[in-house]
């Protein structure tokens, strides 16, 4: 969920400390986020028009949620914050206002303890702080809730997608290296014309694994993401074996690994979509990895067999 | 949307918990409920693992291996050994895509 929740960060960060939204007073509510100018801006225009203090934490400029995972955006922090900011001279009341996501980082008793002020967790999204507060500081279920629609599945593909691309790069090298070596050397003429459509073919796995199925996640079956990424990528890249004359020179074998591998690679891919979820866990992703990593490297095993056997018929050596 | 079945190592010990809701409250997946006026575990299967639950019981009722749901920061600590963390600390020049 860290990526999920990071994805738009520009590199920018707010000096930590108390700022005045509007016009605040001495019983005005007091809001903590993390010192990522993004999530900073998320709050200050959501409480445009309201008076408010704003207690961003030093939280290296990461957002509220990856902060609170690694315990910057944590009780140590927001205790030792509370004290350099002199915040209980400034404010009367007692209630701090923290984002949901920032409580994996703190424990709100010990801040009570430390401090004497009292940690209220408010809604996820920035836009619900001015309702949480006119509700007396009561969050709706829909405000404590994480969304993962369509459109927010989408957005995050590209952070897939690029990095793989150029990952990818050095496997389209691959192909067409092998695709060029003759028992005489390397032939570039006969390496592109033999290697662009298995490379073309090999893009398609990536954009299955990157970006289709991402985006279609509740609607592919299986609730395991290498499972996903396999069977999106064993539907559309199988196709092509019944173009293999235009795609593997006609070869059965060379067909069956390059189809093979690619399999691996779109599973490999929707895997990695894991860390942009919201509603993985660890423990799940390792129980994949277990079933998963042994499989790919099956998979590549066999793949590099079945590339052999090719090029040993097409020097004519078998 | 939900991940893997039974694999979630989210526990509640509801002979030390006391009532106090915070659990409930700090959750972003709507794992716990209250019921005859202590935490129970209504859905384990939507448990991300973020840890806020333990984090904010005073009572230590709540255990939870956290971690990060990730393949990527997975794959990472294979390689490189160490915890499964994501690259945040990298800097903002220099981000991986990821945080």
């Amino acid at each position: 969920m860290c990526r999920y929740s990071n994805r738009f960060r520009m590199g920018y960060r707010v000096e930590p400390g108390l700022y005045a939204c509007g016009n605040p007073g001495d019983s005005s509510p007091v809001l903590v986020t993390a010192n990522y100018r993004l999530s900073f801006n998320f709050v200050r225009e959501a409480m445009a028009g309201h008076d408010v203090w704003l207690l961003a934490l030093d939280t290296k400029g990461i957002n509220v949620w990856c902060a609170a995972g690694k315990g910057t955006f944590g009780t140590a922090e927001l205790i030792d914050r509370i004290n350099k900011t002199g915040l209980a001279g400034i404010v009367k009341h007692r209630t701090l206002i923290l984002p949901q996501l920032g409580a994996p980082g703190v424990a709100a008793h010990e801040v009570k303890k430390a401090t004497g002020f009292e940690v209220h967790y408010g809604p996820v999204r920035a836009k619900d702080i001015p309702a949480f507060l006119a509700a007396g500081n009561s969050a709706t279920p829909a405000m404590r809730a994480v969304s993962f629609t369509l459109p927010e599945r989408t957005v995050l593909t590209p952070m897939e997608f690029f990095p793989a691309l150029k990952k990818y790069l050095w496997v389209a090298l691959g192909w067409f290296t092998f695709m060029g070596i003759l028992p005489e050397g390397i032939y570039y003429g006969v390496a592109l014309a033999h290697s662009w459509p298995i490379i073309a073919a090999g893009l398609l796995a990536v954009v299955i694994g990157a970006i289709i199925t991402p985006v279609l996640l509740p609607f592919i079956p299986f609730r395991s993401f290498a499972a996903k990424g396999a069977l999106a990528g064993a539907v559309m890249v199988s196709p092509l074996f019944y173009f293999k004359e235009h795609y593997f020179l006609g070869s059965t074998t060379l067909a069956a690994g390059a189809v093979l591998f690619f399999i691996a690679v779109s599973s490999y891919l929707a895997l990695n979509f894991t860390g942009c979820t919201p509603f993985t866990n660890m423990s799940g992703v390792k129980k994949e990895m277990r079933f998963a990593v042994p499989a790919y490297l099956a998979a590549c095993g066999i793949a590099a067999v079945l590339l052999i056997l090719y090029k040993l018929k097409e020097w004519g050596v078998v | 949307m939900k991940y893997l079945k039974n694999v979630a190592t989210l526990e509640l010990d509801r002979e030390k918990c006391t009532g106090c809701g915070q659990c409930v409250e700090v959750c972003p997946r709507s794992v716990l409920a209250m019921r005859e006026r202590k935490a129970q575990i209504r859905d384990r299967d939507s448990c991300i693992e973020c840890g806020a639950c333990q984090k904010n019981c005073a009572f230590n009722a709540v255990s939870v291996l956290s971690g990060v749901g990730c393949a990527q920061a997975l794959f990472n600590a294979m390689i490189r050994g160490g915890e499964p963390v994501c690259d945040c600390e990298k800097g903002n020049t220099e981000t991986s895509g990821c945080c």
